[in-house]
């Protein structure tokens, strides 16, 4: 789960990293009542999930009153490659005498926490990565243990932190890894993090992803999520207990396994067809759960055709086969349907779609035949 | 001979006493598995249709000497009961759970690797696995046995039904397997894909390997390296998630591309680089693996 900005930094706070005082708001006259409260000069931030703000014109500095009502109201419902801003964070603007980077992420490949710092920041760190890779300190931690003071001050002098700021850059990075570790993030990044002329290191943006897994710990975050950005049926699968990802294509997948899920959306391309979705309905689905996943598919317009491909394991075609039933029963569809049933109690399963004699629905024995009748069926359709 | 689990199996399963740990745990048994206990907290003395249940892992290999133990408790005691097994000796853990938090299973991975320093061996596989069958021999999981032959080939995957569907597609040709092997599509697995490449080629049974994978991490970059270094015997190997977009997770917690790295294309172009084919889809993996395995 990413988090936004102004989120990110309200952890930031509660684990003692030193950010700007700032308001999130949500309206052009809040935004100018969070500036006198900040204090001028402020900066004015969209708060989207997505990189790139300041090139897209979405992060402006004001001196007054005027400029804070004219930025505000550009940038509130301004679409930022796909996502509309409904909030902005106004903090006091930052004086600037170096910019920073510091992030911790769990290194899958090493299996433990990876600390990296930089003294290059506020660019695009990836490039740094590749083009000056003695730039970034890359120092890995041990999981048990943690990161220990010495540790911190290491990271910090290896990467060239300015002497008289080398503690306050340990600092950070301590509670950097506090925050990564206490709130079960996957990834913590400060970019950039600045020393200002009064030598104090700030956090002056935040990027934190915390694990869905371990929200249950943390009723406190619970509540940060981008909910107004989200697509309306992920999250209304998502309260419905089903993995659905929203694709750009006109062809409604459902299937059983995540893996299998993947495979099928690859096969459908490779037939020349364009995925609308990513829909796992899970082990051992029954009836109902096939039913309300159908209904999601079809929530979504510009599905043409949709494709049931089940490998039945714990999930067992009957059932697959009742819900598709009853889903036809209540919502009609009128797109066509190709479903391929194998595995535990398939023959059951065909014989009860061949005995119901759905309109428009369409057996098919393999997945590869399957993928090639969706698509042309999608193509008639369209 | 197979890998992992067969006859020698002594099957203990935390949570035995739940819903899904019944069903599955009768399930491996009629299948033939060795199920010799179950764990759960404040249970010990009951049994589930004569399985004898335990308060603890050490109670239960006091009674009944487990060598391998399944996890089928909810995510948020899983990581717990996994160290809990390994601390009280059994080599093999087996953990079914899905959606336990990364940093548990970071714990759970640098407790077992630090342990395994300190002289005490212990394998996890998983978690969110599907388990493993040795075709013929024993099935400690969810995979549905039904589907494969006894045979040659050994299968080792981070996903369930696409595992079945390959694992049918070769057992439809008239093919069998050594063992098909889960690993799991977690960010931190127990075991990856290396560990069980390592396995299959000592295996004397094992003629032909499968290996399938899909977007985000790099283990199938580590195991394309391992198989160019270590591996004498055929390796087929598909990879799902070619038209996943990126930054989101595709099911599996696993599962993600992030920027550049963990995309299908520079999965199967690392493992192709190395000799291994690389099917373009369920059927053609299969369709190799016979093809090599007829000569």
């Amino acid at each position: 789960m990413d988090l936004l900005e102004y989120q990110g930094k309200q952890l930031f706070a509660r684990h003692g990293l030193a950010v700007s005082a700032g308001k999130m708001v949500d309206t052009v006259d809040d935004a100018v009542a969070a500036a006198a409260e900040v204090g001028y000069p402020v900066v004015v931030k969209a708060q989207v999930l997505i990189g790139g703000r300041g090139k897209a014109g979405g992060v402006k500095l004001a001196d007054d009153e005027a400029q804070v009502r004219e930025h505000a109201g550009n940038i509130l419902g301004m679409d930022i490659r796909g996502h509309t801003v409904r909030k902005l964070w106004v903090e006091h603007a930052s004086d600037i005498a170096s910019e920073y980077y510091a992030s911790v992420l769990l290194d899958r490949q090493a299996k433990q926490p990876l600390v990296m710092f930089s003294t290059e920041g506020g660019v695009d760190i990836e490039e740094v990565a590749e083009k000056t890779p003695e730039k970034l300190v890359r120092h890995h931690v041990d999981a048990l243990q943690g990161l220990s003071r010495e540790e911190a001050v290491q990271i910090a002098t290896r990467g060239g932190a300015d002497a008289d700021v080398v503690e306050g850059v340990a600092d950070a990075l301590g509670a950097l890894y506090e925050v990564w570790m206490q709130e079960d993030a996957t990834l913590a990044e400060i970019n950039p993090l600045i020393v200002t002329p009064e030598r104090q290191v700030k956090a002056l943006d935040a990027k934190v992803s915390l694990d869905g897994n371990a929200l249950y710990r943390h009723p406190d975050n619970q509540g940060l999520s981008d909910a107004e950005n989200e697509d309306p049926i992920e999250r209304r699968a998502k309260e419905q207990g089903v993995q659905y990802v929203a694709l750009d294509g006109d062809i409604g997948i459902l299937g059983n396994g995540a893996g299998l899920v993947m495979s099928t959306l690859d096969v459908v391309a490779q037939a020349g067809g364009k995925p609308a979705n990513f829909l796992d309905a899970g082990g051992g689905s029954d009836a109902a759960k096939i039913k309300q996943a159908v209904e999601l598919i079809l929530s979504n317009e510009r599905v043409r055709a949709v494709l049931f491909n089940i490998f039945g394991g714990i999930t067992r075609c009957d059932e697959v086969a009742k819900g598709l039933i009853a889903a036809f029963e209540e919502l009609k569809p009128s797109v066509p349907f190709v479903v391929r049933l194998d595995g535990t109690n398939d023959v059951e399963g065909r014989e009860l779609l061949a005995q119901a004699a759905l309109p428009n629905v369409h057996p098919a024995a393999t997945m590869n035949e399957a993928a090639e009748k969706v698509v042309a069926l999608a193509k008639e359709e369209s | 001979m197979s890998v992992l689990v067969d006859k020698s199996t002594r099957l203990c399963v935390a949570g035995v006493t739940g819903k899904e740990g019944s069903f599955h745990t009768l399930n491996n048994r009629r299948y033939g598995t060795n199920v010799v206990g179950g764990v759960t907290p404040g249970k010990g003395g009951q049994d589930v249709e004569g399985i004898p249940v335990f308060n603890s892992w050490a109670e239960a290999m006091a009674a009944a000497q487990p060598n391998t133990a399944m996890i089928f408790v909810p995510p948020r005691f899983a990581a717990d009961a996994i160290l809990e097994a390994a601390a009280a000796g059994v080599a093999l853990v087996i953990a079914i759970t899905e959606g336990i938090p990364a940093h548990d299973e970071l714990r759970v991975y640098n407790t077992l690797k630090r342990d395994r320093a300190g002289g005490n061996p212990i394998r996890l596989v998983g978690p969110n696995c599907p388990g493993i069958l040795s075709p013929g021999k024993a099935n400690v999981g969810i995979i549905p046995a039904s589907f494969f032959k006894e045979g040659n080939v050994g299968v080792v995957s981070r996903s369930g039904t696409l595992t079945y569907q390959i694992g049918n597609e070769i057992a439809r040709a008239g093919f069998g397997c050594s063992s098909i092997v889960g690993i799991g599509g977690d960010p931190v697995p127990g075991s990856s894909f290396v560990d069980i490449l390592e396995l299959f080629q000592a295996d004397p049974e094992t003629e032909l390997i499968v290996l399938s994978g899909e977007i985000g991490g790099s283990a199938e970059e580590e195991a394309a390296q391992y198989i160019a270094e270590h591996v004498t015997k055929p390796v087929v190997a598909y990879i799902a998630g070619f038209t996943a977009p990126a930054g989101k997770q595709m099911g599996h917690a696993g599962a993600i591309v992030s920027g550049s790295s963990g995309t299908a294309a520079a999965k199967a172009q690392a493992l192709e680089e190395r000799g291994v084919r690389v099917g373009r889809t369920p059927t053609e993996v299969a369709e190799l693996a016979v093809q090599i395995l007829r000569g």
